[in-house]
């Protein structure tokens, strides 16, 4: 009897100690320590201008010569130009984006007051379209989605990226979060593992950036034209072989919320040029 | 809408050569490539743009597949009479566009 106990006793013991150890691996992770441990401190952040070319920097910084100011261009007549049942235009309501959508960009992803979702910057503007101004939405990565998007994230160059993860928006950002240290795709890998362990380092020709999404939609060359950050990401996940999530997918939304968090202060740059 | 973006200076001098810019929207669209179902995507590229100062043709650029999307020219005329610069340019697809800008010459 007392030596059935015994061994019962030792094997407790050792399943114990297999429990100690299964949770002691996690937490030796930076990831596992808190989800607001920054793995990047906040003044080791860099835009992915800095991984870019002179050549990339001098065409941004050329606000006649950047391609994406032909957007904004279209985005300004979007903004005033009528439309929906009401004819009523961005502008009736938010008069001069100038002053009225400064910054605004910057606070996006964030919890809608109105409807209690998540929404970034392009469902905000569609929620204002189909909803206060009766026209239909646009489509995503549209031309004028694309359009009116540069437009209003350029009012916000230059304001530093703070977005609210407290509340509601919680939930999104621990899933946002989870969805960016997870393995994915035929190459097992995860947004961390070229981002946060290996920039700076080239892949191939191109040299690997944080991955910050301070300056979206962004003019990248490779697409000749223009895209959104969902594009971006969809990009990536084709880059790995994971599952092609659609833009505006709620993923992809959690992901946004918690690159935006990551990228505090960085200063907008729409519209911005990459590679 | 917004197709084109003209930049020449506010003012420029008689006799003086003075930069023109004009970048252009336009996907340039090769006819090499494909769809996602393998279909092929019809060649749609700027063919001839021309640039008339004061209605005297002083540039004319024949586009062909190998310009990238979103052209950007940068050219120098020489200052005249005050008045107008204005493009003109059709592509592929049978669409025409026009795009002008004022010009006002000193001295």
């Amino acid at each position: 009897m007392a030596r059935g106990a015994a061994v019962s006793l030792a094997v407790a013991r050792i399943g114990a100690a297999l429990l100690a150890v299964a949770c002691a691996v996690p937490a030796t992770l930076a990831y596992a320590q808190s989800s607001t441990t920054r793995v990047i401190p906040l003044d080791q952040l860099k835009s992915g201008l800095a991984y870019t070319g002179e050549d990339v920097r001098a065409l941004q910084a050329d606000d006649f010569a950047n391609p994406g100011m032909l957007w904004v261009e279209r985005g300004e007549k979007i903004w005033n130009t009528p439309a929906g049942a009401d004819g009523k235009s961005c502008a009736s309501c938010h008069g001069d984006a100038k002053s009225s959508m400064k910054g605004v960009a910057a606070r996006y992803p964030a919890i809608d007051a109105k409807s209690k979702q998540l929404l970034n910057i392009e469902a905000r503007i569609n929620a204002s379209r189909s909803g206060d101004q009766k026209a239909p939405a646009f489509a995503p990565e549209s031309e004028d989605m694309l359009a009116i998007t540069a437009y209003v994230n350029m009012q916000s160059r230059g304001v530093p990226v703070g977005v609210s993860i407290d509340g509601a928006a919680r939930e999104h950002f621990e899933r946002g979060r989870a969805f960016y240290y997870t393995r994915r795709g035929q190459m097992n890998m995860s947004c961390a593992t070229c981002h946060e362990q290996n920039f700076g380092k080239r892949l191939f020709a191109e040299t690997i950036s944080q991955g910050q999404p301070n300056d979206f939609p962004i003019y990248r060359l490779e697409w000749q034209t223009m895209g959104s950050l969902h594009r971006r990401l969809r990009a990536c996940l084709y880059g790995v072989r994971a599952e092609l999530l659609p833009v505006g997918s709620p993923e992809l939304l959690d992901v946004e919320l918690f690159l935006a968090w990551r990228a505090q202060g960085l200063k907008g740059e729409a519209p911005a040029v990459r590679r | 809408m917004a197709d084109a973006r003209i930049q020449i200076a506010p003012q420029v001098k008689r006799g003086d050569s003075f930069e023109v810019k004009i970048a252009i929207r336009h996907a340039m669209e090769t006819g090499y490539r494909v769809d996602d179902v393998g279909k092929p995507i019809k060649r749609n590229v700027i063919r001839a743009l021309v640039c008339k100062y004061n209605g005297t043709e002083a540039l004319r650029v024949d586009m062909s597949s190998g310009f990238a999307a979103n052209p950007l020219l940068q050219f120098w005329l020489v200052a005249g009479n005050s008045g107008e610069i204005s493009f003109e340019w059709d592509d592929d697809a049978g669409t025409r566009y026009a795009e002008r800008a004022a010009v006002t010459v000193a001295g």
